[in-house]
C-alpha cells in the first residue's frame, strides 16, 4: 500500500472540512448532477454562465473527502474562465488523474490539484476525485445527471 | 470455547500480508473465506471426478450424479428440509428470488395488490418484486423498521391485508446484523393465508435454521456466505407449492418429452434446474456444510458472541463512532459511522492496515434513507475473526478520528 499521507493531504482534509462554494448556487444557467451508484457520493456542480465565460460555480457534494476535496479545488479553477479554457482544464485533469504516463506536477499551473495527484496510487479512489469534473463537463454540455462507475 | 481455539488455519488466505500487515478479514457479510477442506474438495472433484450429472453411463457421471444428489440432501438436513427434492440449485439468494417472483408470486398478483416487505431489505430481495409487480399494476409494501434498527412487529402485523398476496422479508440484515423473528412473522401471514419467503443470505453462517420450524413458504440463501464457492444458491420451496409453479427457464434436464406440439416438464427439483448446473459449486457447497457441521452450532455460536459483545464494547468505548443498528438479536455485523470521516475514507485508511471492511450503502438504500444516512463503514465478522483483531479495528479507528479532526 502507498503512503496513506499521499491520498490525505494536509490540503485535501482541509478542503474536506471546508469545501469552497459548496452551497447550491440559485439561481443558476447550468446544474448537472454527479453520482457513483456503487459508493453513493453524490454531487451537484452549479454555473452562472453568459456567453462563453462562467462567472460562477458552485460544488455541494455529499459523500467522501477525495469527492468533497475535489468539486471544492475544481470550483476555485473555474471561476471567470471561458468555456474553452474550461474544456481544456477538464482534458488536462483527466490526464493528471487517470492518465498512463505519470504526470509531471507543476506546483503553480496545478496548484490544489497537484494534491490531488495521489489518488492515481489507490486506484478504487480514482473515480471519487474525478466525480465532480465528469459534473462540470456535463453541466457545460447540458447534460443532467453523469454517472461514474 | 475458548477464545485460542485458532480457526484461522483452516483458511489458507488468512495467512497473507495485506500493505504488509496481516490481513485482518471484517467483510465476511460480502462473502467469507473458503477452509482448506472446501478448497481441496473442489480440487479433488476438478482433477478426478469431472463429469456431467443425469446424461452418461459412463462410470464418472454416475459418480458425479451421485456427490450432486449427495450435495441436496445435505443441503436438506442442513435445514432440516422435509424432502430431498425441495432443495432447487441456483446461482444465488438472488436468482432464487427472481425465481419465486417469477413462477410464484407474478400469477398471484392483480392491480393494486401488495408485495410486503421491510425497510431493511437488500435489494435483491427489493427489485425482483418492484419487477413482477409494475407487470401487474402491485406496489411493494415497506414494514417500518425502528431507529434501532429492529423491525415494528406490530407495525408489520397491520399491513398484512387481503391485497397482500406475498411477504417477503430478510432473516439477517446484511447491513445492521438484525436478527428478524421469522417464525412470529410467518405465523403473522399465514393466519391470513398469506405465503412467506425468507431470504437467509445473512443467517446461514450464523446459526442453525430449521425451515419446518420456521414454516416459511420459501428459503433462500448463497453458498460464498456460509464458506462454500461463488456461482451456487440454494432455493427451498415447500413441495405443494413447487410442482405448481411454471418454470423459470428452459432446456435439457428440466423436460419430460419434447416435440413442437408441445413440452411436458419433470418435477422438482429438476424442473427448476435447466441446463448442465454448476455441479463443482454443489459440490463444495456440501463441503462447506460438513465443516459447519464439523465445528458445529455451539462452539460457532460460542465464539461469534464473545467477539459481538467484545466488539460491542471496545467500538461503544470511542467517543466519535456511532453503531447503526443495535438490535437485542442480532449477528456479529457491525455499521457504524464516524461524523468527521466518511465511510470510503474510513476503509481505505483501514486497508492500508490490512484490515478488509465494507464501506456504503450495502446495497440497501432504502435503508440508508430510513436511517437518514448516505453509508455506512460495516465490520462484519465471522467465528474465525479473534479479539485481537477487533482491537486492533479499535485502534485503527481511533488513528482515523485523530486524523480527520484534527
Amino acid at each position: 500500500m502507498e503512503d496513506l499521507s499521499d491520498l490525505y493531504q494536509e490540503i485535501i482534509l482541509a478542503h474536506n472540512k471546508r469545501p469552497r462554494n459548496g452551497e447550491p448556487l440559485i439561481p443558476c444557467t447550468h446544474r448537472a448532477e454527479g453520482f457513483n451508484p456503487l459508493c453513493g457520493d453524490k454531487l451537484t456542480v452549479y454555473l452562472r454562465k453568459e456567453d462563453k465565460q462562467v462567472d460562477e460555480i458552485a460544488c455541494s457534494t455529499e459523500g467522501c473527502a477525495i469527492s468533497r476535496a475535489s468539486g471544492s479545488i475544481m470550483t476555485t479553477m473555474i471561476q471567470g474562465k471561458t468555456v474553452s479554457e474550461i474544456e481544456k482544464l477538464i482534458e488536462e485533469t483527466k490526464v493528471l488523474l487517470t492518465g498512463d504516463e505519470e504526470p509531471e506536477i507543476d506546483l503553480v499551473e496545478h496548484g490544489d490539484m497537484a494534491a490531488l495527484v495521489g489518488v492515481r496510487k489507490f486506484p478504487a479512489r480514482i473515480k471519487c476525485a474525478t466525480l465532480a469534473w465528469h459534473a462540470l463537463e456535463a453541466a457545460i454540455k447540458g447534460n443532467n445527471v453523469t454517472t461514474t462507475e | 470455547m475458548k477464545e485460542d481455539i485458532n480457526f484461522r488455519e483452516d483458511f489458507p488466505i488468512l495467512s497473507q500480508e495485506i500493505n504488509g500487515k496481516p490481513l485482518i478479514y471484517l467483510d465476511n457479510a460480502a462473502t467469507t473465506q473458503k477452509p482448506r477442506a472446501v478448497i481441496e474438495r473442489l480440487s479433488d472433484f476438478l482433477s478426478e471426478e469431472n463429469a456431467n450429472i443425469h446424461r452418461g453411463v459412463h462410470y464418472l457421471s454416475m459418480n458425479a450424479t451421485q456427490s450432486y444428489d449427495e450435495s441436496r440432501s445435505c443441503v436438506a438436513n442442513f435445514i432440516n428440509a422435509e424432502h430431498d427434492e425441495e432443495i432447487i440449485f441456483v446461482r444465488g439468494a438472488t436468482e432464487a428470488i427472481n425465481l419465486v417472483a417469477r413462477s410464484f408470486c407474478s400469477e398471484r398478483l392483480g392491480p393494486d395488490d401488495e408485495i410486503l416487505v421491510t425497510e431493511m431489505e437488500h435489494h435483491a430481495n427489493i427489485v425482483p418484486w418492484q419487477l413482477v409487480a409494475g407487470e401487474h399494476g402491485a406496489r411493494v409494501v415497506p414494514a417500518p423498521i425502528t431507529d434501532e434498527g429492529e423491525l415494528d412487529l406490530a407495525q408489520f402485523e397491520s399491513l398484512l391485508n387481503e391485497r397482500t398476496k406475498l411477504v417477503a422479508f430478510v432473516h439477517v440484515s446484511n447491513a445492521l446484523g438484525t436478527i428478524n423473528p421469522v417464525k412470529k412473522m410467518t405465523d403473522m401471514a399465514h393466519q391470513r393465508g398469506i405465503p412467506v419467503l425468507v431470504d437467509g443470505a445473512q443467517a446461514v453462517a450464523h446459526q442453525k435454521v430449521d425451515v419446518q420450524e420456521l414454516g416459511c413458504d420459501f428459503y433462500v440463501f448463497s453458498s460464498h456466505k456460509i464458506f462454500g464457492p461463488d456461482g451456487q444458491g440454494v432455493l427451498y420451496g415447500r413441495k405443494e407449492h413447487l410442482n405448481g409453479m411454471t418454470p423459470y427457464q428452459g432446456g435439457g434436464d428440466m423436460i419430460e418429452i419434447v416435440s413442437f406440439d408441445g413440452t411436458t416438464f419433470r418435477s422438482a427439483p429438476e424442473r427448476f434446474e435447466a441446463g448442465t448446473p454448476n455441479i463443482s459449486g454443489a459440490i463444495g457447497l456440501k463441503a462447506a456444510i460438513d465443516y459447519v457441521n464439523d465445528i458445529g452450532w455451539e462452539t460457532i455460536h460460542e465464539k461469534e458472541s464473545l467477539l459481538l459483545s467484545h466488539a460491542n464494547e471496545s467500538l461503544t468505548k470511542i467517543p466519535s463512532v456511532r453503531l447503526i443498528g443495535t438490535a437485542e438479536e442480532k449477528v456479529p455485523v457491525l455499521s457504524f459511522t464516524i461524523d468527521s470521516a466518511h465511510p470510503h475514507d474510513v476503509a481505505t485508511i483501514l486497508d492500508a492496515k490490512g484490515i478488509a471492511v465494507r464501506a456504503g450503502h450495502h446495497c440497501a438504500q432504502p435503508l440508508m434513507k430510513r436511517l437518514g444516512i448516505s453509508a455506512t463503514t460495516r465490520a462484519s465478522l465471522s467465528f474465525y475473526n479473534t479479539v485481537d483483531e477487533i482491537n486492533q479495528l479499535a485502534e485503527a479507528l481511533k488513528e482515523v478520528t485523530a486524523l480527520f479532526e484534527s
